[in-house]
């Protein structure tokens, strides 16, 4: 001991890192993927590859030549980017698409704001918006699931749940059990809510997100679509149907729990859920387009900083009025 | 099982020197015993240079109302009066004792008979703590007395023995709890009948099984005594914590616990107010903990007030190889030392080898505003936001973000996953805008 270090109070850390909660949303996508790559086969796994290796090397040249700061490729939220934007593409996109999505997603929304902790919106949702506006066609068109396909750009389609109530043929809705476990058409990550939902526990035991915004979006949409449905059962599918189709579970729990892009505290985060369920099913019910998770999370991310700002957590000595 | 309600985290309590009996420190050669403690005005010294001294003997006189009396805790003669460099790193005022021989004033009773009878009225009991200078051995050092005299029209009707010892490694009070526990049961009831309340509740958190079911067995014997395990959580031992915890009342913003009908007062200050008031011992000694992961022989010990660090750790087995920090006090709130040639004070609660690789800080990356700072705050602030505020000199809105209620726990430095020294910033910011706010007034 030659020298001893001064530093101020606490002299422990827990150890946490970076690196070791992205490494645990990645974790926490796995079920997903599998059920993914089961039904998509080939395909799943190019358009995966592509979207991962494709983020994590635009981070790294972008940090390199244009930013030259510390390399920050490593903390693992690049290939996290990757990973829930591909989770969000069709399986049978043309991989020039995905390659673009990508950049956009980390250029434009994550790198040009400074990188990780300054983006104001989700970038896999960027990138994916980005696609879906760009390229409406190949975005809308899902491969209908085939276990172990090895097919990919040649994949015989099928419609989503979603397209099939926004036609008006609630008698073609695929079965609660098939919505469960993933056999139904639509983007990689989003089939299988069982397989999101494990996902989502395995989050929550290892205190990586709260629970706050995944349970107020759901409840949302429930209570919102259940009124809906109360009203005229004949126009609008049940909330059951709603919770378990599209994008909304993959949304709930691994979109706008982005750390970046939500709010700080439990009442901001009720604010949020409650915003981005009542936007979806507004979406769904009433818009141009089928789903509109991807719109309603981007929306609430424009209100994230305003909601920082004036919803304040829970002091200790608050008396609550409620 | 109970706990407080908001925040709070669990580091892994790593208490080596737990069940290790007391050990009495070797008598010091020289001590040098600081006239300030951590809070208050420094006492006015009563004796001058060649002075002999007993132990017990006053040496220190308190000065004004937030002050304590510093009594001699060796026998000898007074070597010079002297600024020394003390564990909190600043440099005051200490009695620099030469010790000779080991004389105690034949006022204090040395026998170990236990004395629980107490025919004391309350202002003689006051008195008795305000003279034998105890303060708040948690680590604060608000001078006991003060807390046991209530301002006008406030009452208390509960009192709160702090037991829950949540800083990780520490165990002198747990080793107290052990060994003096029917004096602290005693103890405990003296302070009722000094604030005049016919109820007392220990909070002891339940990683000290064995202090729980040893005080609760002593407990049966005493009147209106409460032992209440909680759930090991840390801060739970912050004062107003730990009155949530307890009786699920909170502090409002800047008051006291009186606000809301207690006094809190630790489990090693009722230890040394039954010294005072029933063996008319002063403050002259206190227990310490001497540990850390690579600590040859981590242990408790009973240390003279003023004896330098140095030789306490001696006794201990040395600074341990590959030793990078060493702290004064626990791993959360203690501060860093830059060497053992300081003396023990009244608030010296323990001295914790921290190794090279744990020492370090690691490298500070962006706020990924994960939030996790906002859920371990114990005081529901945002210190993320405070930080950033800190660091750019916004004042105001500090103040209005309720930066005065933080407690300095370190809760929200130790869970961010970027390493970001949020309390570093956040204490500077709250002695800029206390001193704005003093100024104001």
């Amino acid at each position: 001991m030659d020298k001893l270090i001064i530093s101020p109070a606490p002299h422990i850390h827990s150890g946490d890192s970076v690196s070791k909660n992205m490494t645990g949303v990645i974790i926490a996508l796995v079920p997903a993927l599998m059920v993914g790559f089961y039904f998509f086969g080939l395909g799943a796994l190019i358009v995966t590859l592509t979207a991962v290796i494709s983020c994590v090397l635009f981070e790294y040249l972008i940090q390199r030549f244009i930013l030259k700061g510390e390399n920050s490729v490593m903390d693992g939220s690049a290939a996290l980017t990757g990973l829930l934007l591909a989770m969000n593409l069709p399986s049978n996109i043309p991989i020039w698409m995905v390659v673009i999505g990508s950049l956009v997603a980390i250029g434009i929304a994550k790198m040009s704001f400074g990188g990780l902790g300054n983006n104001p919106f989700n970038p896999a949702l960027i990138g994916r918006v980005f696609l879906l506006i760009s390229f409406p066609v190949e975005m809308t068109t899902w491969p209908k699931p085939v276990p172990f396909s090895l097919s990919y750009l040649d994949a015989e389609t099928a419609s989503t749940t979603l397209a099939i109530l926004k036609g008006g043929h609630f008698g073609e809705i695929p079965s609660t059990l098939d919505l469960l476990f993933g056999n139904k058409g639509g983007s990689i990550g989003e089939i299988s809510a069982i397989a999101i939902l494990i996902g989502l526990a395995y989050l929550l035991i290892r205190k990586i997100i709260r629970w706050h915004i995944p349970v107020s979006i759901l409840l949302t949409v429930f209570v919102f679509a259940g009124f809906l449905y109360l009203a005229n059962p004949v126009a609008y599918p049940s909330p059951v149907v709603h919770l378990l189709t599209g994008g909304l579970l993959l949304g709930a729990v691994f979109m706008a729990t982005d750390y970046v892009t939500s709010p700080m505290n439990p009442r901001g985060m009720w604010i949020y859920g409650i915003g981005i369920g009542i936007i979806t099913i507004l979406i769904r019910t009433f818009g141009a387009y089928p789903e509109g998770i991807s719109f309603a999370i981007l929306i609430m991310n424009g209100f994230t900083p305003l909601i920082n700002a004036y919803i304040k957590p829970k002091r200790f000595g608050e008396k609550v009025k409620l | 099982m109970k706990t407080f309600r908001i925040g709070g985290i669990h580091p892994k309590d790593n208490k080596f020197s737990a069940g290790k009996k007391i050990q009495i420190a070797e008598l010091p050669k020289q001590v040098a015993i600081p006239l300030s403690h951590y809070i208050g005005t420094p006492s006015e010294a009563v004796v001058k240079k060649g002075d002999l001294v007993k132990v017990g003997q006053l040496i220190g006189k308190a000065n004004g109302f937030i002050s304590a009396n510093v009594h001699s805790s060796v026998s000898g003669k007074v070597a010079k009066i002297d600024v020394q460099l003390d564990a909190t790193g600043y440099k005051r005022t200490a009695v620099f004792i030469d010790v000779e021989g080991d004389e105690w004033l034949e006022t204090i009773d040395r026998s170990p008979k236990i004395k629980r009878e107490c025919l004391l009225s309350k202002d003689e009991i006051i008195n008795k703590i305000k003279d034998a200078g105890i303060v708040g051995l948690g680590g604060a050092t608000f001078p006991a007395h003060v807390k046991l005299s209530p301002p006008p029209g406030k009452k208390a009707d509960l009192l709160i023995i702090n037991a829950s010892e949540c800083e990780p490694y520490l165990t002198c009070d747990h080793q107290l709890m052990l060994e003096k526990g029917e004096e602290i049961m005693v103890g405990i009831s003296i302070l009722m009948k000094a604030l005049e309340v016919n109820k007392a509740v220990i909070g002891i958190e339940n990683n000290k099984k064995d202090a729980i079911a040893h005080l609760s067995e002593l407990a049966k014997t005493f009147q209106g005594i409460e032992i209440v395990p909680l759930q090991s959580r840390y801060p739970q031992g912050g004062e107003k914590q730990l009155i949530d915890a307890l009786i699920r009342r909170q502090v409002p913003s800047g008051r006291l616990p009186i606000e809301v009908g207690t006094v809190v007062q630790n489990v090693g200050t009722t230890y040394a107010a039954y010294n005072a008031v029933q063996k008319n011992k002063p403050m002259i000694e206190r227990v310490m903990t001497v540990t850390g992961k690579n600590a040859p022989n981590p242990g408790n010990y009973l240390v003279r007030l003023g004896t330098y660090l140095s030789a306490v750790v001696e006794q201990a087995g040395g600074i341990p190889e590959g030793t990078g920090k060493i702290v004064g006090g626990g791993p959360m709130m203690g501060r860093s030392l830059m060497n053992l040639n300081v003396p023990m004070a009244k608030g010296s609660s323990g001295v914790l080898f921290i190794r090279e690789e744990e020492a370090v800080r690691k490298p500070i990356k962006n706020c990924i505003r994960c939030t996790k700072c906002v859920s371990v705050c114990p005081m529901g602030l945002e210190p993320f936001l405070l930080m950033n505020q800190s660091e750019r000199n916004m004042w105001t809105e500090m103040e209005a973000n309720r930066t005065m209620d933080c407690i300095e726990c370190g809760s929200c430095s130790y869970t961010c996953p970027s390493n970001r020294p949020l309390l570093d910033y956040i204490r500077y910011g709250k002695s800029t805008v206390g001193s704005i706010i003093r100024n104001r007034k």
